[in-house]
């Protein structure tokens, strides 16, 4: 039944994919994932203390303060302490103060997300936030790497990424003069690259029917801005790299590891569709 | 399987088959009645009544709030509401949520006090189809009061 | 079983004021009925049973099976009847319990 009508709407998307072909620059037209969303799943997200991905900030929140590693420096050490927010608004994660006794660098980490993923210059590769801080971990810190979907790292990324809540995503990796144009153009590709026994691209689904159903579900656009978000579906939030892994295996595609170049370049270049939309991590997504 | 077929070598093709597909049948039989282990309408009924110790049942009062088309089942919000006073002479003592159509038709039950203040309680149920939630509250006096909502549940699609 | 809960309550309230709280756990709420990927039952681990009290006395509790969501919330009212605090209890079926515990100013 399901490869059936997925068959069936295969061909009829063919037809749609040749004349969207030539256009790729959706950003006028975005929309984050949150319009999508059923008025009850929207509301789950609006108010933070019914958003569950907050218990997640909540392990970022007692992450950032714990000293780790055989330098015993813990993120705050360098950024500064997580602010405690009021009771009342159940806001742990407003913008960490500056603990300058400490011996703080003063580096604030409001709108660092929005520039995500950045290129680093080492690997000649995309740099992703969870290697950035991974990097802050084993070179800073001397500790330990988290693991890619561990509740450490996934709970201080959105804690990082809550800090630019509100603020647009900024990419300029589409111009030639960017370090990561290589990889837009790669991610473009990905993107656009019929996989898979369904044989289908990413676009087929979100560049070409956004809004409509296929089976029970909505599509979207394939928006990054709330990731890691939380899912109804998985119950936990999840990384956009997850979510591909995801997207990939429902296409019977072979879907690629966390923190794999394949799914880097794929970041890099659907931040860049999702430049100009307003960070909304944690966010809560069907 | 191989106990069934007593002389594997002279079997034939034919009865290889039947033997096979009665094998089948009977794992996909069990494997059904497994599944069939399930709430109905009227086990939910009767689990209510054991709650409620099986008191007359008024209609009314009883509010159960939820999406009409609930966008995932294993996370749908409700609230349920009992339209009543909290004084200490007149209050609502307990919620029973029940579910006619998982796997268990229990769902949660609310154990409220005068100093809870208003008889609303909201959280976040699981539904594994579509099916009536029914909620019943008890009151101070001992009277009983039942409401009722359907939640369809979408289940597939393509949401890796 | 879980991580730090949260808790909202106000800290402020006048007497006799009716007064919204929430709470969210981390929890899996495993019913007992999912198979793991070799075929056997993966055993039930839920929060049976949350309470909330008022300066000791309880004013709010659930009765939690299966059927509940993962990472429970609930979201109920109480009335402010005098300064004191407010105490927060989850028990599992390994009868492990967390608990929280937020104070309470009323005027």
């Amino acid at each position: 039944m399901k490869l059936k009508t997925l068959t069936s709407m295969v061909v009829a998307l063919s037809a749609g994919a040749l004349l969207a072909a030539c256009q790729v620059d959706k950003a006028p037209d975005s929309v984050s994932g949150y319009t999508f969303a059923t008025k009850d799943t929207q509301a789950m997200q609006d108010d933070n203390f019914s958003n569950p991905a907050m218990l997640w900030v909540g392990i970022g929140e007692e992450e950032w303060i714990k000293k780790d590693g055989s330098a015993g420096k813990s993120c705050a050490s360098c950024h500064g302490g997580a602010k405690p927010g009021s009771d009342e608004e159940g806001m742990y994660a407003i913008d960490p103060v500056l603990d300058t006794s400490g011996g703080a660098t003063k580096i604030s980490m409001k709108g660092v997300a929005t520039k995500y993923p950045i290129f680093d210059k080492a690997s000649k590769k995309p740099m992703v936030l969870e290697e950035r801080i991974n990097l802050c971990r084993t070179k800073n810190m001397k500790a330990k790497a988290w693991k890619w979907e561990s509740d450490q790292m996934m709970g201080t990324t959105m804690l990082v990424k809550m800090q630019s809540r509100g603020m647009p995503i900024m990419s300029t990796a589409d111009q030639a003069s960017s370090p990561l144009n290589g990889a837009w153009k790669a991610g473009m590709k990905f993107f656009n690259e019929r996989r898979g026994q369904m044989d289908m691209a990413c676009k087929n689904c979100h560049d070409d029917y956004p809004g409509t159903r296929i089976r029970a579900n909505m599509l979207t656009q394939a928006q990054v801005n709330g990731f890691p978000t939380f899912r109804l579906k998985w119950q936990k939030p999840g990384t956009i790299h997850r979510r591909y892994a995801g997207c990939n295996k429902m296409v019977r595609a072979k879907h690629f590891k966390r923190g794999s170049n394949e799914y880097k370049n794929l970041e890099v270049y659907m931040t860049w569709r999702s430049r100009g939309l307003k960070v909304e991590t944690p966010a809560v997504r069907n | 399987m191989a106990k069934t077929i007593k002389k594997p070598l002279s079997v034939d093709r034919r009865s290889l088959l039947k033997a096979t597909g009665v094998g089948v049948l009977a794992v996909a039989g069990s494997g059904l009645l497994s599944r069939t282990a399930q709430a109905t309408p009227e086990t939910a009924a009767k689990k209510l009544s054991e709650l409620t110790g099986g008191a007359a049942v008024k209609q009314g009062k009883v509010n159960v709030k939820l999406p009409e088309i609930a966008e995932n089942g294993r996370t749908v919000p409700m609230t349920v509401s009992v339209d009543s006073p909290m004084s200490s002479g007149n209050y609502v003592k307990t919620i029973h949520v029940v579910a006619e159509g998982n796997p268990n038709p229990d769902v949660v039950s609310f154990n409220l006090s005068p100093g809870t203040g208003k008889a609303e309680v909201a959280t976040r149920i699981r539904l594994g189809k579509t099916q009536n939630v029914v909620a019943r509250a008890v009151m101070s006096d001992g009277s009983v009061y039942e409401g009722k909502r359907q939640v369809k549940v979408t289940i597939g699609g393509c949401g890796g | 079983m879980a991580k730090k809960p949260r808790v909202k309550v106000p800290s402020k309230a006048s007497k006799g004021q009716v007064f919204q709280i929430k709470t969210l756990i981390t929890h899996k709420m495993e019913t007992g009925t999912r198979k793991n990927k070799k075929g056997k039952l993966i055993p039930r681990m839920i929060i049976n049973k949350f309470s909330c009290k008022y300066n000791g006395k309880e004013v709010f509790s659930a009765n939690l099976h299966p059927a509940v969501a993962a990472n429970p919330y609930f979201a109920f009212y109480t009335k402010a009847s005098e300064s004191g605090t407010i105490d927060f209890a989850w028990t599992d079926d390994a009868g492990k319990t967390v608990t929280a515990s937020k104070k309470i100013t009323v005027s």
